[in-house]
């Protein structure tokens, strides 16, 4: 079935070596579910970046997200996906067991629901996300506004895409060849912003869809750019999807709720003007602001490496902690609690491959 | 009489005059038996074999009514399929109750009902029971405990050591139904779906292929953790590689979609009516044919087979021809959106 | 990071539509597309519309998202 595009891209690749860095979850989680890397050529090496909003997610917020949690007597909303997320004493599943009411929510208008029909409970959405979901929290922003909720909080902890590619590719450290870039985010933010990559760097740049085939289709169209064609357009496999435009309604959401700041991606450290913080007209919904708590010490494991990972430095087998002192059951740093972080889905898909061989 | 109280009240469970009245208007009505009605501490029988396999689970499932079954049924099934999965003919059933003060009685009788029903599908008795009352805000309405006494005929008891490299792996249908089911329903969700738990009672399907086929290894119960956690518990116990594939595990279109909704993987989703059957090759096909011919089997399929010695290895192999392990479960699987 | 299906809008009523994706229909909210209309292909995440499929494109597309197990 594949393998006409397999063939196409050995050819391709010939004896040439390139880092292609994928920067999304459900990237990172379909390719090492489907076995993607036991296909490839060995000159083709596939990292995964920093695609992953939970596991970017500060140790700070975490802290903070607890702090507030333990001080105020609230309802709080947030997605599965964020709930085993260590901190540095505890982590929201661990505050909910000792009864605090932490609820998840498929949709976060769940939450919306919840303040409207209990006006005498206090409610906090965990606003994480990069731009596929930020619109959503910008709707819930404009409604509350408009119905003048008053019990209605969003801790803003959402994150820009492009701030990081940027620090991604300014680290010479990391070699990346091509971008494999994310199909939802792009569906919302278009294939525009990403020209820079291409034109500036004049690194092959290919917006994928999340099959196996479409993974295939554009590690293919990526070697044609990088090796042949040596374009410095951004190439949209995820046609059906993205346009260059992207969906400008969701963009204007955005642009009327939200501003940036600086923010610090775990592991990356402090990237300029790459997080969003609630503007000034709807401050009165900043759980930040309202729910003032004392200064939180964060303290990292000193031997976790999650932000090696999350750059593409290292494998996750090759931290020293991995399947060893961190596992899915003893989780030390995001990239393994987080059910699409790089460690969770090498542990869970790709640890022990050599059992493949017969 | 019959018993016209609204509720269970705290007095239902003083083992006085209302526990008794209880038992006598409403249990007896429902799942009396000549052992049951006895009543006596214990419940005395011949034994119909010297080889006997007992069993217990409880069920604190909450949706207590889901689509497709409910609470009382499941706690028939599970442990029915739990004797079948030793090769035993299940026969008798003990039923405990811890009931919630302020149970609706009519919700009772339903329960009570799905029990009678489903036993005498199963063909087993209930011969023994208890009640008990606990206070408003505990039991989550009604909690279950069944155990169960089988009879293992000619012998032969199903093992996992029996299991040799080359032997078929079968499941008897599609995967996810009853975690996806229950799950669908949660209000929060907001998914209309015809999915219904594949709750049912095996044992009569498990005995008309073990009559027929001496080459039944050994079988499990895919429940709670999915098919994935059965297949890795088999694989270890037997101590062989199992080579399991992706394209050929029967999976309902409408359970597809609400994992990939929800972001979560149908292996390791519950089943209540699964078992995966080990066979030797030469017999996989009549096997095969008998499954089908059952309503609880129509969607019956060879989903892999043994291999070679090992510590205990699933190895599955993906849609696109690439091999990968399946591994345990760490925690339960969560509705995310990354 | 962006777990998200492909459905159809089988009706729509002010900024909810009920979709259907595998058999499957359920309610979500469109105000992120106000072109959005009965018929179309949409991507949702999260209980929201965030962008439509283009048909023209789909047609491979939605046979390989739904490409799973």
């Amino acid at each position: 079935m594949f393998d006409r595009i397999i063939e196409s891209i050995s050819k391709k690749i010939e004896g040439r070596r390139i880092n292609i860095m994928e920067v999304c979850g459900t990237h990172t989680m379909a390719i090492s579910r489907y076995g993607i890397r036991q296909l490839l050529p060995s000159g083709i090496n596939l990292i995964s970046g920093p695609g992953c909003p939970v596991c970017v997610t500060s140790l700070n917020d975490i802290d903070h997200i607890i702090e507030i949690i333990k001080d105020y007597e609230l309802t709080v909303f947030t997605f599965g996906d964020l709930i085993r997320v260590p901190g540095t004493r505890s982590s929201l599943m661990l505050e909910k067991s000792k009864g605090k009411d932490i609820r998840i929510c498929y949709s976060p208008m769940d939450a919306l629901d919840f303040a409207a029909l209990n006006p005498s409970r206090d409610v906090m959405f965990i606003s994480i996300g990069f731009e596929t979901t930020t619109p959503i929290s910008s709707v819930l922003a404009k409604k509350a506004k408009d119905m003048d909720l008053k019990n209605f909080y969003i801790y803003s902890s959402n994150k820009l895409v492009i701030p990081a590619l940027k620090t991604i590719i300014s680290d010479k450290s990391i070699n990346i060849g091509a971008f494999l870039l994310p199909g939802h985010v792009s569906a919302v933010i278009g294939s525009r912003p990403y020209g820079f990559i291409a034109k500036e760097h004049g690194i092959a740049c290919v917006i994928s869809g999340f099959g196996p085939k479409d993974i295939l289709d554009s590690i293919d169209i990526i070697l044609n750019a990088a090796f042949y064609a040596k374009t410095s357009e951004v190439i949209i496999q995820y046609r059906s999807v993205v346009r260059p435009e992207g969906n400008e309604t969701a963009l204007q959401y955005i642009y009327d709720v939200f501003e940036k700041e600086d923010a610090v991606w775990r592991g990356l450290g402090t990237i300029p003007k790459s997080g969003l913080t609630l503007k000034e007209e709807f401050i009165s919904l900043d759980a930040k602001d309202r729910f003032k708590v004392k200064k939180i010490k964060s303290i990292e494991n000193a031997a976790c490496r999650c932000g090696d990972v999350l750059k593409g430095i290292i494998k996750p087998d090759e931290c020293r902690l991995f399947s060893k002192k961190c596992t899915p059951n003893r989780p030390l740093g995001p990239c393994m609690v987080s059910s699409e972080g790089s460690c969770a889905a090498y542990f869970k898909y790709e640890r022990n491959i050599a059992y493949q061989v017969t | 009489m019959a018993f016209n109280e609204k509720t269970i009240q705290m007095h239902h469970g003083d083992g006085g005059f209302k526990t008794s009245e209880l038992i006598d208007e409403l249990i007896l009505k429902y799942l009396g038996n000549d052992i049951l009605r006895d009543l006596d501490d214990s419940a005395v029988f011949k034994s119909k074999s010297d080889i006997l396999s007992y069993t217990t689970d409880s069920y604190v499932i909450s949706p207590i009514f889901f689509p497709g079954a409910d609470i009382g049924r499941l706690s028939v099934c599970g442990t029915v399929n739990d004797l079948s999965t030793s090769g035993s003919v299940p026969a008798y059933l003990s039923l405990s109750l811890i009931l919630e003060e302020g149970f609706a009685i009519d919700d009772l009788k339903t329960i009570l009902k799905s029990i009678k029903e489903t036993s005498k599908e199963a063909g087993v008795k209930i011969i023994t029971g208890d009640i008990k009352v606990v206070p408003r805000g505990l039991a989550d309405g009604i909690y279950i405990n069944t155990s169960g006494i089988g009879f293992i005929k000619n012998g032969r008891i199903l093992s996992s050591k029996n299991i040799h490299e080359g032997d078929l792996i079968i499941i008897n249908g599609t995967i996810g139904d009853h975690g996806l089911a229950v799950l669908s329903q949660r209000k929060e969700f907001d998914f209309k779906t015809s999915l219904k738990s594949d709750c049912a009672p095996l044992n009569n399907m498990i005995a008309e292929i073990m009559a027929a086929s001496k080459g039944i290894r050994s079988l499990r119960d895919a429940t709670r953790g999915g098919a994935a956690t059965v297949l890795i518990e088999f694989s270890k116990k037997s101590k062989k590689t199992f080579n399991i594939f992706e394209e050929k595990i029967p999976i309902k279109e409408e359970s597809i979609g609400i994992c990939d909704f929800l972001g979560l993987d149908p292996l390791y989703i519950a089943n209540e009516g699964k078992m995966i059957i080990i066979v030797s090759k030469d017999d996989s096909k009549t096997v095969l044919d008998i499954l089908r011919a059952n309503k609880y089997g129509k969607d019956s399929a060879v989903i892999g087979q043994v291999g070679q010695d090992s510590d205990g290895l699933v190895l599955y192999n993906t849609v696109m021809g690439t091999k990968r392990m399946l591994d345990v479960q760490y925690s339960e699987q969560l509705p995310r959106i990354c | 990071m962006c777990i998200a299906v492909p459905a159809k809008i089988c009706s729509i009523n002010g900024t909810n539509a009920e979709i259907e994706y595998c058999g499957i229909k359920k309610n979500i909210d469109i105000t992120l597309l106000p072109d959005a209309k009965k018929g179309d292909y949409v991507i949702v995440h999260a209980g929201f519309a965030i962008q439509i499929i283009d048909k023209d494109e789909a047609a491979i597309t939605l046979d390989e998202l739904k490409d799973h197990v």
